[in-house]
């Protein structure tokens, strides 16, 4: 059953992607991918490791080019914007990173002053703390203020890099593995706080994981990749309800394993 | 787009040449691009202000110590050699002339690159394999500005402040030994010292100090920016930021004495 009320429509189109093509050296890693992702909309991208998925949110953000086809991000193509545009369009998309990525030199303050100070400088100090505040009590962990990234669990690492792409208000979200070795307990706090941002923040989000259970919590629409391509799309149980023995093992691997 | 389009790479000569001039000319860009993006605003003073203190200040106990023991072994080896003329006189100049052309710059150069290089290597290449340079980036913030340029530049402008803090210290160093065997004054030895000593001269260490310094930073930032392969990949941008600045530093070296020396002849 879809989570939120989802208008599929051109209007309300945020990601359009068409025949999308990467390889790395002999390695075919995409093989021709199609996908829409539309305003407030959470849709996960499941399969195996090593199967492109990350590579997919990274051709996204204009992390990595494309060999050939279209990736249109907010009306814009990606692989055909200049740096000053990409930038721009970059403010507006959040990454959360799977280790966090989170600037181990500074505190976890200076980690979430850091994007938006550089970005609108016109702020004043009393603003940016505020801001800071504001989304750290989102993530539940404004007691982590002056720590170091370093004394922080894995948890809490995922919180506040979700905490630290807030900041910038962005449209889009991009979660690479946001439960990948994570306790269950935690994954289900990450889930939920996965759904939240997009009650609070109304943003469309690609969720990049191989763990059904936070594709089932999070997804308003599954999507399998498999040797390249999206083998099937839809709810999480029409991607499931299938006889394809590799959809399956797969199935089974989670949630008998 | 066809798969068949995909052919395997085929290498040009072989692999490890092929490697070599892809290399080359990898270096070239970054350095083109470091060029570009230095004058191109808005500029990072605050991130080159906190990295000049890092290389300056933070090796001035290090290089205070080197300093002074290579003026004074200097001094000390020196000696016994001049005292079979009977020309230890010589010894201010002699010393001032090997410290201020060859030993400042140098030993300042192989220091940092040691420090600094292998610093700057292992930072950025943990930022990379981390996934840190990347976040920059999709934060619409320019990594390349933020944590190259600054290096580079913080780099170029300290390296030559702490040779001219080499020498001083080097020159201090023998002055004790001087003293202490010869009892010569302060004033006396430092008048003696730069008697042989010409703007060239200065302006060369300069020169070496500048590029040295340049060489470290660009080749730390190269290695770490572009490190792959985890722990082990930062490992090796540190190790071979090092061995690759220090052998940069040798040939750059025999470059400028080379050009000095044509300059002086004209």
């Amino acid at each position: 059953m879809e989570k939120h009320n989802i208008q599929r429509d051109e209007a309300h189109r945020d990601i359009h992607i068409r025949g999308l093509f990467k390889s790395f050296g002999d390695n075919h890693v995409l093989r021709g991918v199609d996908l829409d992702v539309y305003k407030g909309e959470n849709v996960v991208v499941l399969g195996r490791s090593g199967t492109g998925k990350s590579v997919l949110i990274k051709i996204i953000s204009g992390l990595l080019k494309p060999d050939a086809g279209t990736v249109n991000v907010l009306g814009q193509d990606v692989d055909k914007l200049d740096n000053f545009s990409l930038r721009e369009l970059r403010l507006k998309i959040g990454f959360s990173f799977q280790n966090s990525a989170l600037y181990d030199s500074m505190t976890v303050r200076e980690n979430l002053e850091f994007p938006l100070v550089r970005n609108k400088k016109n702020l004043k100090r009393r603003q940016v703390v505020e801001a800071v505040r504001t989304v750290l009590e989102g993530v539940g962990l404004l007691q982590t203020i002056d720590q170091m990234p370093s004394e922080l669990s894995g948890g809490q690492k995922k919180r506040i890099g979700i905490a630290r792409t807030l900041i910038l208000q962005p449209e889009i979200m991009l979660y690479d593995e946001p439960t990948a070795g994570l306790d269950p307990i935690t994954c289900i706090e990450i889930n939920n706080l996965i759904n939240t941002v997009q009650e609070r923040y109304h943003t469309s989000s690609i969720i990049i994981t191989h763990d059904l259970t936070c594709a089932k919590a999070t997804g308003d629409r599954v999507a399998m990749l498999l040797d390249g391509q999206f083998l099937r799309q839809g709810s999480f149980e029409e991607v499931f309800s299938t006889p394809d023995e590799r959809i399956e093992s797969f199935y089974n691997y989670n949630f008998i394993q | 787009m066809s798969l068949n389009q995909a052919e395997p790479r085929k290498y040009f000569i072989s692999k490890g040449i092929d490697q070599f001039f892809t290399d080359i000319y990898l270096t070239f860009r970054f350095v083109m691009r470091f060029f570009k993006e230095l004058v191109k605003p808005p500029y990072e003073f605050q991130e080159i202000i906190r990295q000049c203190y890092y290389i300056g200040f933070k090796s001035l106990s290090l290089i205070t110590l080197t300093g002074f023991i290579t003026g004074l072994v200097f001094t000390k080896q020196s000696r016994p050699s001049l005292a079979e003329f009977g020309a230890t006189s010589w010894l201010p100049s002699l010393v001032t002339i090997a410290i201020i052309k060859a030993l400042a710059p140098l030993v300042t150069a192989l220091i940092a690159a040691g420090r600094v290089g292998s610093n700057i290597g292992a930072e950025l290449g943990s930022m990379k394999v981390t996934e840190q340079i990347d976040a920059m980036e999709v934060s619409a913030i320019n990594p390349f500005k933020f944590l190259v340029v600054s290096r580079v530049v913080a780099t170029t402008l300290m390296i030559p402040v702490l040779m001219a803090y080499t020498g001083f210290i080097g020159l201090l160093g023998s002055y004790l030994d001087v003293h202490a065997n010869e009892l010569t004054s302060f004033a006396t030895f430092f008048e003696k010292a730069f008697e042989k000593i010409s703007f060239l001269d200065i302006w060369s260490s300069i020169a070496k100090a500048v590029t040295y310094g340049f060489t470290i930073g660009v080749v730390g930032c190269y290695k770490g920016y572009n490190a792959s392969q985890g722990t082990e990949g930062v490992g090796r941008a540190a190790n071979s930021s090092v061995v690759l600045s220090m052998f940069l530093i040798f040939i750059e070296e025999v470059l400028i004495v080379q050009i000095t020396n044509w300059i002086r002849v004209f």
